[in-house]
């Protein structure tokens, strides 16, 4: 299987809906806060914010969408080459007692997710932390389960999931590709690329 | 990068590399919650056969914020003192594990001795070797110019930048001083334009003869002949400077006058220069009171810098994968 899962239109449909899920999720906008994953999760968050912004105006999209840097949590640190460090922005109020949903472009092991849980842990207290996926390709490897999905994505291991972003790489669409790929050289090739593309390693 | 040695292999890939690393390690360390499990599990050894009480403390504390084990291993009190040669201390690190060794020794080129020997496999940094290079000092100064006169005071606005078309002063002591060693090279790999000013006597030899250099012999006609953004001051080693015939300058009152920074110097820099020092200060010898203490004076930042330079430094060297051995 290869080719594009979602293309633009489809994208704006999945982040709508999310965002109106995460409003019925959590009974309104109170103490929410938007935390993308670096590198594609934090434009995604900026998406959600603003589309929880058109639906309840007392949410201040700019004040509480933000970014959330798992780098120096990750497990597999020293098994890969030195990765960049990113930034993390936090809303001013800091995030004790707020309501922390997390977005990530693919969710695939889980392992970024527990590595964000643990980064949150060293910046506060949130009273809840919930997870908004673009995509799940399936394959954890970690008790971690999404609260909000974009869309499910059966795919085998050998697969690659790319998302591609408007705002990073000028075009909004999911691709998946890797049939030509042989079962262990590609699962090699995931571990490599998965910073820049997946957002999600193995 | 497998050691951090010197500033002159230095790419400037790797120093912007370094300096944004350092950038987003700043920013950990605002927070409530400073440490980070980056390093659990590895060993840092800081070997010290050179009195140094802020160097050491500045990677100790790097170190331990990124919960690495920390062993201080310091000449005084130890094997070290009675005579044991630089290879048996490296075979002795070796068989304790350690995955990086952080050194400081009296001999130029101890550190790179170190690296290449194949007497043990750890990760080296430079914590400064006799005259010849600090390189982190360097680069907490670069980290430090850039926040200021790059980034206006904030470090995300100098992310990815070097310090191009910059120019900066280092006054005092040049032929001795490691840290001029470490940031000569540092300063041009990254774009800026280096004046020295210095008494003749403390001049490396042919360093007047380098044509991207200014020298000159007066603190005061390089202020005039140069826009300068930042000034450096030296620390001046007294003890080593004058008296008898083997001093470097007649006396320290006429080094003052020559070459110390005073409040009427500072005046007559550019509105946005800052003044650095390394530390420790000579307060009325080579920088005057109200020098040091002036709003435009970054040294005291210059020590909190250190240890995010310092954690950038670890982080690069040694959260990668094991590198072939």
């Amino acid at each position: 299987m290869t080719g594009t899962v979602l293309g633009a239109p489809d994208m704006a449909r999945a982040l709508t809906r999310i965002a109106h899920e995460i409003l019925e999720r959590n009974e309104g906008h109170e103490s929410l806060v938007i935390l993308g994953i670096p590198t594609r999760g934090v434009p995604l968050a900026q998406r959600l914010a603003q589309r929880i912004a058109e639906v309840e105006p007392g949410f201040d999209a700019a004040a509480n969408a933000g970014a959330l840097d798992i780098t120096m949590y990750r497990d597999d640190l020293h098994r890969q080459p030195t990765r960049a460090i990113g930034e993390t922005t936090l809303p001013e109020a800091g995030i004790d007692d707020a309501t922390i949903v997390l977005v990530d472009d693919v969710f695939h092991t889980g392992r970024t997710i527990r590595a964000a849980l643990d980064a949150i842990k060293d910046l506060g207290r949130p009273r809840a932390v919930q997870l908004a996926v673009l995509v799940d390709r399936g394959h954890r490897e970690l008790p971690i389960r999404a609260d909000f999905v974009g869309k499910n994505l059966p795919t085998a291991k050998s697969e690659r999931v790319d998302v591609h972003l408007e705002e990073i790489d000028g075009v909004d669409e999911v691709l998946i590709s890797g049939a030509g790929f042989k079962d262990a050289a590609s699962k090699d090739a995931d571990a490599k690329d998965s910073g820049s593309t997946e957002g999600e390693s193995a | 990068m497998r050691h951090l040695l010197d500033t002159d292999s230095l790419s400037r890939e790797d120093a912007i590399r370094i300096l944004d690393t350092a950038g987003q390690m700043a920013a950990t360390q605002e927070r409530e919650m400073r440490k980070l499990p980056t390093l659990r599990g590895r060993t840092v050894v800081n070997l010290f056969f050179e009195d140094s009480t802020r160097t050491r403390i500045s990677f100790e504390a790097a170190a331990k914020r990124l919960s690495a084990d920390v062993i201080n291993f310091s000449a005084k009190g130890s094997s070290l003192s009675k005579g044991e040669s630089l290879k048996d201390t490296a075979l002795t690190l070796q068989a304790m594990g350690a995955d990086a060794v952080v050194v400081r020794h009296w001999a130029s080129g101890a550190a790179q001795r170190l690296a290449e020997s194949g007497w043990m496999h750890g990760h080296v940094l430079n914590a400064g070797d006799g005259t010849h290079q600090h390189p982190t000092q360097a680069l907490l100064d670069a980290f430090t110019m850039r926040r200021h006169l790059v980034g206006g005071g904030k470090d995300s606005g100098a992310n990815g930048k070097a310090l191009e078309g910059l120019t900066f002063a280092i006054v005092g002591d040049i032929l001795h001083s490691r840290v001029a060693g470490s940031n000569i090279p540092l300063l041009r790999t990254l774009g800026a334009n280096v004046v020295i000013v210095a008494p003749p006597t403390l001049l490396p030899y042919g360093m007047t003869d380098r044509s991207d250099i200014a020298v000159h012999y007066t603190l005061d006609e390089a202020i005039e002949a140069h826009d300068l953004d930042g000034i450096m001051m030296l620390r001046v080693q007294r003890e080593r400077m004058t008296g008898g015939g083997s001093g470097f300058f007649p006396s320290p009152e006429e080094y003052t006058r020559l070459f110390g920074l005073d409040g009427e110097r500072l005046r007559r820099l550019p509105d946005h220069a800052i003044v650095l020092h390394p530390g420790p200060m000579n307060r009325g010898l080579e920088i005057s009171a109200e020098a040091a203490d002036h709003p435009r004076s970054v040294i005291v930042e210059q020590v909190s810098n250190g240890v995010a330079v310092r954690m950038a430094a670890l982080y690069l060297l040694l959260a990668g994968e094991e590198a072939a051995e």
